[in-house]
């Protein structure tokens, strides 16, 4: 879309305004490296060779660490129950997260207000606190602390994420499309089975992979409930007392290429999308 | 449909209400034992200063670093703006931990930061990085920074060009024009994000722990020790409390303050 800003020539400040936008970009450009030098040194270290138990200095490239990833005591049973959790929680998340997001929206009830602002709240706790509240409870219920907590924790904070994300979707959503469906003869599960999940899918795909992200990420929540389950963080953060395994790195690394790659490519090929449905449009 | 929220409102009333009465209601007996809170704040208070100091300054240096960036993607990042903006998220992907624990590798005493600053007499020939305020401080600025620059990325991105080019047109300098037009118009995004950089960084125990010592420890690791290994849960309970009800009365002041700036600049 080209608006009228874009149609015009812009003003030019002589020179000076180009000095600026280099301070800007070379600002920015650092601003991006000191986000990735960190994981630069996750990277690289995944490749040392430790003397040691602990992998700080670098000694030595060794491929070792990337042909055997798993090889270290208890990482393999952590990193599944992660996954575990991740699958599981964010697809309660999800289901529960949307159809509050569908109620938030679409209803106006008795006490609307209220669930806005319980959903709100865990996202402007500080993680302990929120950690803390839920080993009280399950404690003072005499609840075992496990999966089973693990798992009701991670359903807690991350249904929050899931309704905003696809209360956002929604917002924007034309509601004359159901109108049309139901004036065509659709019932109101069939409307919302073909035209209303249809186009929020987007919103739900994308509050489930944040859910399942978080999910895989928290530390401090599960820490709080885990009892003697382990999920991966919890095993770094044991880990870190005693060792520090290069295999932390490997996982580390393969989970951040994925994620990203995934991303990478769904941007990418966006844009390329974008780019050629743009291209008829301007000939015509 | 609605039926389900309310489903899900009952644990998230009884969540928000254990973690009220918990104070008051730990494990052993409901005394209206209001000492703890007392305890918690005389003989916690320097933790307590030390976070809000912390997450304070870790706040302000993630608003200047992110502003620039956030502002350069939004009117620079053209048809590129989601590569850029996945770039911002991308290190986030590795988890919370390793990314701290690599931070420790990078200010390490033998690490290449500490030794280039010793040579150029920035560091004391002992001075170290790692175990200083200014490690915790640098930790929690990384660690939370996302969340400073997707709000302020959001409020920039919606600002109309034409309003600049307005400005500009009625002869206001680049400089004038951003502070008038644009600054005040991504102000939602400013509030956004610090609050969102403030409140998990105001509870953060990680970043203390890794890359401080218990000189460095604020409130985040009273609160985990005193729940996880002294377990006395009615002063640990107390102490989130009383965290709870600072931020939040540190979040309404703030809110008050910026609401205000809003209306009269």
């Amino acid at each position: 879309m080209t608006t009228l800003a874009q149609a015009l020539p812009r003003r030019r400040s002589l020179g000076l305004g180009w000095i600026r936008n280099y301070v800007l970009t070379v600002y920015a450009g650092l601003a991006l490296v000191y986000l990735f030098l960190p994981i630069a040194v996750v990277v690289l270290f995944s490749f040392n060779n430790p003397a040691g138990r602990f992998n700080y200095t670098w000694q030595g490239f060794t491929l070792t660490n990337w042909t055997h990833p798993l090889n270290y005591p208890g990482l393999s049973g952590a990193l599944k129950v992660s996954i575990e959790i991740a699958i599981l929680s964010s697809l309660v998340a999800t289901a529960l997260g949307t159809l509050i997001a569908l109620a938030l929206v679409r209803y106006r009830f008795k006490g609307s207000g209220l669930t806005n602002l319980l959903i709100f709240m865990p996202m402007t706790t500080p993680e302990v606190v929120m950690g803390a509240s839920l080993l009280a409870l399950f404690v003072g219920r005499g609840v075992v602390l496990g999966f089973l907590t693990i798992f009701i924790a991670h359903v807690m904070f991350n249904i929050s994420y899931v309704v905003v994300t696809v209360k956002a979707r929604l917002v924007g959503f034309d509601r004359h499309l159901e109108e049309a469906a139901m004036d065509l003869g659709a019932n109101e599960w069939t409307t919302f089975q073909k035209v209303t999940l249809p186009l929020i899918a987007p919103g739900i795909m994308a509050a489930g992979l944040l859910a399942f992200a978080l999910s895989v990420d928290d530390f401090v929540i599960t820490y709080f409930n885990s009892g003697s389950t382990t999920t991966f963080p919890l095993f770094v953060w044991g880990a870190a007392r005693v060792a520090l395994p290069p295999q932390i790195n490997v996982i580390g690394t393969a989970i951040f290429v994925v994620a990203v790659g995934g991303m990478l490519v769904n941007i990418v090929f966006q844009n390329t999308r974008a780019a050629r449905a743009r291209r008829p449009a301007s000939t015509a | 449909m609605a039926w389900l929220a309310v489903f899900f409102l009952v644990p998230m009333v009884y969540l928000g209400k254990t973690s009220l009465e918990q104070g008051l209601f730990p494990l052993f007996t409901f005394k209206w034992a209001w000492g703890n809170f007392h305890d918690a704040i005389s003989l916690y208070h320097v933790q307590f200063v030390r976070s809000f100091e912390y997450s304070g300054l870790a706040t302000v240096i993630a608003l200047v670093a992110s502003y620039p960036l956030a502002y350069w993607i939004a009117f620079r990042g053209g048809r590129w703006k989601n590569l850029f903006l996945l770039f911002v998220i991308a290190p986030f992907f590795v988890t919370y931990l390793i990314r701290t624990l690599a931070w420790e590798t990078i200010l390490a005493d033998d690490g290449v930061v500490a030794r280039t600053l010793r040579q150029i007499h920035v560091l004391g020939s002992n001075g170290r990085l790692l175990a200083t305020s200014i490690a915790v401080i640098a930790g929690i600025t990384y660690n939370f920074l996302p969340f400073m620059v997707l709000p302020l990325y959001v409020s920039l991105e919606q600002i109309d060009g034409r309003l600049i080019e307005a400005a500009q047109d009625l002869y206001a300098s680049r400089w004038k024009a951003f502070l008038r037009v644009t600054l005040p118009l991504s102000l939602p995004g400013i509030f956004a994000g610090t609050l969102l950089t403030f409140i998990p960084a105001a509870g953060d125990f990680i970043n203390a722990q890794l890359l401080g010592t218990p000189k460095q420890y604020m409130i985040g690791n009273v609160i985990q020790s005193q729940f996880l290994s002294v377990r006395d849960y009615p002063s640990a309970a107390a102490l989130s409390f009383v965290l709870m009800a600072t931020i939040l009365i540190g979040v309404l002041a703030y809110a008050r303050i910026l609401g205000t700036e809003k209306l009269t600049g």
